[in-house]
């Protein structure tokens, strides 16, 4: 389990620092977790880094087709020296979905941007190179939609009445 | 380097070289177009997804104990520990405590993986510099290795090991045997197999130096695993954030100094001798253990029951059957749990509503996350320095493009 | 070696048919090609994923693929006779694949191994390819996810036996063309 020492004292900071722009920030499991606006996320990573988040572990994207708010990036952020990791939140209910780049903070960025792009089609302001990465870039739609199909549609030995579909 | 080159360079030519998606050097299926003057390259483009299999979409249509023939197939070369990363994960998700001789035991398997897989990689560095042998010398262990995953679990590579709440049957006495036998001849064979490189002159002329990346660097591209620590930074998940009663476990982290091609290899082979120094220390807990057969905890809603309770009991049958149609409540939340995969650190990222499958799964793949320093990593060098660099980067396709 | 194990070696050395005398054998030019080329596949590794690791293995000393004259992996097509496809085909690899079936020269056999070369697999998804034959002809499919060395073996034994009994002119007839044709191969 992960070792999570008063992760609360940054959080007070935060929250001075950013007010209401910090939506929520809860104990979830054995992480941190913060919610934060979708206009200041890039100012609350720097903030953060500043504070020794060193470390991008992952960022990826979300779809929630109920929520009001329907798109989401979801940051992971590790600080080596103290052990800490923490869960950042934003959700934006624009289509298509805009948030700025990390990749000037965090070089590793690039990619798992790109992959949010290619899943999920979220633009990423100012990204030096965003274009499809997993998928062929004459592919139409984004497939981690929920929307989307998983399977394959070129198949024709599904048999409807053999599968009971 | 780097500015020398560019001065040098102005006004030449380049060639622009497709370097794969099927070269044989690359061991997995990557395309860079790379422009090169001479032999040196200037730049290199990479293009990857030419095995992407969308894992993440699958993982949200099925079931969670579906899930772990998926991850399986994402680092092939060391699979139990994917899917006992994916065990904890959900284990983390449902609380599920587990006893501890199912911890020691699958300690023993992820480390047993952990040295198939530096195994893989180390001679794969030895093949792409030139030396074959080391190669078939080694290979051989690695065959014992998979002939205890056989003896456990009954497959080679997509192991499958264990379920949700702990491993699908105990060891048999043969597989501690052949556990016994492999911990016996693979430090002789290992040292046979550094006796023809480390301190190979051609060897260390080809590597020393090939494909560095500084600490600073190595962070900024968020490496993890042996990489990073060839690297000089000490970050192990084992210890950072121990899981499965690593934090009982005494043994060292290998670091080293410049993190070029030798000490990617160097760590690689140290790790494989503390990974057996680990198995050794399980072995012994198991002995110091009053428990000698349990191998699950006791959740009957995700650990399927035995068959023979399945066909007599009433209630067996109903979670038998529960289980297999996905119908156990799955508590909702959000979970992110690591282990220290064979390249660096697997995450799972499991968002779970409460409903049969998971909402989204996202998994951090560490080779997808420090292959993209590669194009930096090769800028100004040889050509056959630049597919030495690949191999000892132990990227594995099939966890890159998911 | 001793003279037992000679033996042994010798009663497995192949033996044309046809008519023998003492210092003279006559045989069809078909069988005497057939023979030639069965020991002799080069073969060109298409390894993508899980099935290349046990294609390695397969290669390396244990199971030894050497002994069926296959031991010269051919990286260049123009080389190869037998193509062997090793795991999961994403669309985005169908192009890939198909130009280098394309590049081979006749005659050229597929190896079609594992669940996923063959029919996509457990990966029923947007990205992958439902099976090669989508694409290029396959000779032999070999089940599993992924199949044990042992199998990868008795597919390659199996392209052999079909290797050892095609005919010479059977790449020249109709039918051949016919097939290249619906996959819309020249």
């Amino acid at each position: 389990m992960f070792n999570t020492i008063e992760p609360e004292a940054f959080f007070e900071q935060l929250k001075t620092q950013f007010a209401e722009k910090i939506l929520l920030v809860e104990k979830h499991y054995d992480v941190t977790v913060a919610e934060v606006s979708h206009d200041v996320i890039k100012n609350v990573i720097l903030f953060l880094k500043e504070q020794g988040f060193q470390f991008l572990t992952s960022c990826n994207g979300l779809h929630l087709p109920a929520a009001e708010k329907k798109f989401g990036m979801i940051y992971h952020l590790h600080d080596f020296k103290r052990n800490l990791r923490i869960r950042i939140k934003t959700f934006t209910q624009n289509d298509p979905p805009h948030f700025p780049t990390l990749t000037d903070i965090f070089p590793a960025a690039n990619w798992m941007e790109r992959e949010a792009y290619d899943f999920f089609g979220f633009r990423f302001d100012g990204h030096p190179n965003l274009h499809r990465i997993l998928n062929e870039d004459s592919m139409e739609g984004w497939p981690l939609r929920k929307e989307y199909p998983l399977e394959d549609q070129a198949r024709f030995d599904k048999d409807d009445k053999m599968f009971g579909r | 380097m780097k500015e020398e080159i560019k001065q040098d360079l102005i006004g030449r030519e380049y060639t622009t070289l497709n370097l794969g998606p099927t070269h044989p050097a690359t061991h997995g299926i990557f395309q860079n177009v790379l422009k090169m003057d001479g032999e040196i390259i200037i730049e290199s483009t990479p293009t990857i997804g030419y095995i992407h299999r969308a894992f993440e979409k699958l993982a949200e249509r099925r079931p969670y104990g579906q899930i772990t023939t998926i991850t399986d197939r994402l680092n092939y070369c060391s699979s139990p520990i994917n899917n006992m990363g994916w065990h904890m994960t959900v284990e983390k998700l449902a609380g599920i405590k587990l006893p501890k001789r199912v911890e020691y035991l699958r300690v023993i398997i992820m480390e047993l993986a952990r040295i198939a897989d530096h195994i893989i990689c180390n001679s794969v560095i030895g093949v792409d510099s030139g030396a074959m042998t080391g190669f078939l010398y080694v290979f051989q262990f690695r065959e014992h290795i998979y002939e205890i995953y056989e003896e456990i679990c009954g497959a080679r590579i997509t192991t499958n090991i264990g379920r949700i709440g702990g491993l699908e049957r105990d060891f048999s006495q043969t597989a501690w045997l052949k556990i016994e036998k492999l911990l016996k001849e693979l430090p002789k064979g290992l040292k046979e197999f550094e006796d023809l490189l480390i301190r190979n002159r051609i060897f260390m002329d080809r590597t020393i130096n090939c494909g560095p990346i500084s600490a600073e660097m190595a962070l900024a591209y968020s490496f993890t695993g042996p990489n990073l620590r060839a690297a000089g930074i000490d970050y192990d998940v084992r210890v950072m954030n121990p899981y499965s009663s690593y934090e009982e476990f005494d043994f060292m982290i290998p670091l080293g100094t410049n993190g070029d091609t030798y000490d990617r290899f160097m760590v690689r082979e140290q790790e494989m001798k503390e990974s057996m120094s680990i198995i050794k220390q399980a072995m012994q807990k198991l002995d110091k253990l009053e428990d000698k057969t349990s191998y699950n905890a006791e959740v009957p809603e995700f650990y399927l029951p035995p068959k023979n309770e399945v066909y007599n009991e009433m209630e067996a049958l109903i979670w038998h059957f529960k289980i297999i149609m996905a119908e156990t409540s799955v508590p909702k939340g959000e979970v992110y749990h690591c282990v220290e995969g064979a390249n660096g650190e697997l995450g799972y990222y499991l968002i779970s509503d409460g409903g049969r499958t998971p909402y989204r799964l996202h998994i951090r793949r560490p080779c997808f996350i420090y292959y993209q320093a590669y194009s930096e990593m090769i800028k100004g060098a040889y050509l056959s320095d630049a597919i030495l660099t690949m191999s000892s980067m132990n990227v594995i396709a099939g966890e890159l493009d998911a | 070696m001793s003279d037992k194990n000679l033996t042994n070696i010798n009663q497995k050395v192949e033996r044309l048919e046809g008519y023998e005398g003492p210092g003279f054998l006559a045989t069809t030019l078909d069988k005497a090609v057939g023979l030639a080329r069965k020991n002799s596949l080069w073969p060109l590794p298409f390894a993508t994923s899980c099935c290349g690791i046990e294609f390695m293995a397969t290669m390396a000393s244990h199971y030894d693929l050497a002994r069926f004259g296959s031991e010269r992996l051919s990286f260049s097509p123009r080389q190869a006779d037998m193509l062997m496809v090793m795991g999961t085909i994403a669309k985005k690899m169908g192009p890939v694949l198909r130009q280098v079936y394309e590049q081979m020269a006749e005659p050229k056999w597929v190896l079609s191994v594992g669940a996923c070369a063959s029919s996509g697999g457990i990966f029923d998804t947007y990205s992958v390819l439902q099976g090669i034959d989508r694409i290029i002809p396959v000779d032999v499919y070999v089940p599993g996810c992924p199949p044990r060395p042992e199998q990868i073996l008795e597919g390659v034994m199996k392209i052999q036996e079909m290797v050892h009994n095609e005919s010479l002119r059977r790449r020249n007839s109709p039918e051949y063309a016919e097939l290249m044709a619906s996959y819309g191969i020249k």
